[in-house]
């Protein structure tokens, strides 16, 4: 059984994934990242697949994509990092990335290495779901690999349902309209897209995106949705970071220790 | 073989709607209502009243006899260079964004290189009293003040871009982040025959104009609307691609497309992104792409700032997969002198751009009956510095 659907067996509640890139902040820090991150209590890891134009990202990421590369990331290495860090780590681990350096390592071919390698799960956001349904979906069953599709506050819910539809493991909610990386509190727009979720009655559990950055907004996200994912914050984190271990694990224990109530 | 938009927004196996979930309301919108708008008769009526009257039009097809006499040809250039703000790009903006006011958005973004499609933009924005942001590299900002200083005067808001190479595929990728980040309110002009579906088509119907001026000005001209070969520059491709546009069936017109190859094509510093790029993913449409083989966009490089783009059009991927149209390429030199002899031969100073068009054509082998029809897409006066090098 996939892990990601092992993982959601276990446990409904309080999932916590966290986004890096690979390759960042030195090349070899994808695989020393993972462990830390398992050791601190994540449940969950997505590896960014550095790409040169990130539409839908922010300037954290966008620059943690640009050192990446420069440090000689791709997709080819990224996949032998993965296979070193599934030697220890057997937490649920899914690849993330723009679609064209995909393609270049061919699709059907990335799905199979990518599971062999050890990835449970792919996001692809510049992946038409049409195509994907079309070209790649069965090919993605054969080899055992789940594909996240991606929901926002603007996606009609005829268009959610569909997206529930081929998404396997879980629905990615992108619950506020923007780039990653550039809001920092928990809003009413982001509570009502979550509520309208959970009444879609989707086939997934939902994990909220975009805008978690601290244990107030991982909990907000967690009360209407199955956890969340930080990307951004950690990713400035490991930006300025000089002891990797000590501060991932802090930075995990800050974000699941519930915030002290507003007024107190 | 059809050279026309499919029912899913491809050209053969080109073009398409790659985008992140967030723009999907956005592009859902326009691709459900963009065929519908712009061929309303009152949309026409007011475009054609604005193409007219506050762009110029028709331009003129001006019987180059000089430059016919030197290539022993019947050499026609159709005038872009004689609209408003001094090139095509104006055709584009008017009608996007009267489409933007029938879509109800009251705000206008756009990315630009050397600026030309931006200056376009602040200029219809100010004709509509629509607030504009332009989106534009930092780098090209520095190389291109009087630009930068026309958008300001127009009211545009320009936003340099230091993101990646501060170049027009990083404007072009702010503009997005944007758009994502103000999808209800804001529409997206984008200025060539890039991007997600509809873009492409809808940039193209509206740069068509200026075909089928082209077909019925060589009927009085000439005696028949099918001229030998229609020449035009690619960067993007949208002036091309509105000079191709209604000869794209009538396979006996020889489209011939040309690409910037820099300080040459196997320089490593060129943009002729036909002929050195593979199929990639880039700003939402699948097309031909300069990258590395791993998949990362490379920065192409031209003289000229409108042509230096790591992309093109999907029609163009399309022509050129197919073989209907020939495309070609010129250096940044060849330009430069071909822009030069332009000048001093028919009393036109070429956007640099649309100097890599005249370059070829020495490479034609033209005999004296065919005629040749040159989109002159730009004015260079904005080029003067570049120019200066040859006096």
């Amino acid at each position: 059984m996939n892990r990601i659907d092992k993982l959601f067996q276990r446990r409904e509640k309080n999932i916590l994934s966290v986004f890096y890139t690979a390759g960042f902040p030195g090349l070899n820090d994808t695989v020393t990242i993972a462990r830390h991150l398992e050791a601190a209590g994540a449940d969950m890891i997505e590896i960014g697949i550095p790409f040169s134009d990130p539409i839908a990202d922010g300037p954290v990421i966008q620059r943690s994509n640009n050192r990446a590369i420069a440090n000689g990331m791709t997709l080819k290495l990224l996949l032998d990092q993965v296979k070193q860090i599934r030697q220890t780590v057997t937490m649920p681990l899914l690849l993330m990335g723009y679609l064209n350096p995909v393609l270049q390592y061919g699709v059907e071919k990335f799905f199979t290495d990518a599971a062999e390698a050890g990835a449970d799960g792919l996001i692809l956001p510049d992946l038409p779901p049409e195509e994907f349904e079309l070209k790649y979906r069965k090919k993605a069953m054969q080899a055992g690999i789940h594909v996240v599709f991606l929901v926002t506050p603007s996606s009609a819910d005829e268009r959610i349902r569909l997206l529930d539809s081929l998404s396997g493991g879980f629905l990615y909610a992108v619950s506020l309209s923007g780039v990653t990386g550039t809001r920092t509190s928990f809003t009413t727009e982001q509570d009502e897209f979550l509520k309208r979720l959970q009444k879609l009655k989707l086939k997934n559990p939902v994990l909220a995106g975009f805008g978690i950055s601290n244990s107030e907004s991982f909990h907000a996200a967690c009360r209407l949705a199955n956890g969340a994912i930080v990307g951004s914050a950690f990713i400035s984190l490991l930006e300025n970071s000089h002891n990797l271990q000590a501060q991932i694990e802090g930075f995990i224990h800050n974000l699941r220790s519930l915030p002290v109530p507003e007024g107190k | 073989m059809t050279y026309k938009i499919s029912e899913g927004g491809f050209y053969g196996e080109y073009g398409g709607a790659y985008i992140p979930e967030m723009l999907w309301r956005n592009i859902e919108e326009l691709r459900t209502r963009y065929m519908d708008i712009i061929q309303d008769e009152s949309f026409q009526r007011r475009f054609y009243s604005l193409l007219k009257d506050f762009a110029g039009r028709p331009t003129p097809l001006y019987f180059a006899s000089r430059l016919s006499a030197q290539y022993g040809a019947r050499i026609y250039l159709k005038r872009e260079d004689l609209c408003h703000t001094g090139a095509h790009k104006i055709n584009n903006t008017i009608g996007q964004i009267l489409l933007a006011q029938k879509l109800g958005k009251t705000r206008i973004i756009a990315e630009t290189g050397a600026g030309q499609h931006g200056v376009a933009t602040a200029t219809v924005c100010a004709l509509m009293g629509m607030p504009c942001t332009v989106y534009m590299g930092k780098t090209d900002v520095e190389r291109q003040q009087p630009n930068v200083a026309r958008m300001k005067l127009l009211g545009a808001e320009v936003i340099p871009v230091t993101s990646g190479n501060a170049t027009l595929k990083d404007a072009t990728n702010e503009a997005l982040r944007h758009w994502i980040a103000h999808p209800l309110d804001t529409h997206y002009i984008i200025g060539s025959v890039v991007g997600p579906h509809p873009f492409p088509d809808m940039v193209a119907r509206f740069q068509s104009v200026i075909s089928a001026e082209i077909r019925q000005q060589l009927t009085e001209k000439e005696g028949n609307p099918y001229p030998d070969y229609v020449v035009a520059c690619v960067g993007g491709g949208s002036n091309a691609a509105g000079a191709f546009y209604h000869f794209l069936d009538d396979e006996h017109v020889q489209l011939i497309g040309v690409e910037a190859a820099g300080k040459g094509l196997q320089s490593g510093h060129a943009a002729a992104t036909l002929a050195l790029g593979k199929p990639g993913v880039l700003h939402g449409c699948k097309t031909l792409v300069m990258q590395t083989a791993d998949g990362q966009i490379t920065e192409p490089y031209s003289v000229s700032a409108g042509l230096d783009y790591p992309g093109v059009g999907p029609l163009h991927a399309h022509l050129f997969a197919t073989g209907r149209a020939k495309f070609m390429s010129a250096t940044d030199e060849e330009a430069l002198r071909a822009g030069l002899e332009v000048s001093r031969t028919e009393g036109i100073i070429p956007a640099l751009e649309t100097a890599h068009a005249f370059a070829i054509l020495p490479k034609l082998n033209l005999s004296k009956d065919d005629v040749v029809v040159i989109n002159l897409s730009g004015r260079g006066d904005k080029d003067l510095q570049a120019y200066n090098q040859l006096i």
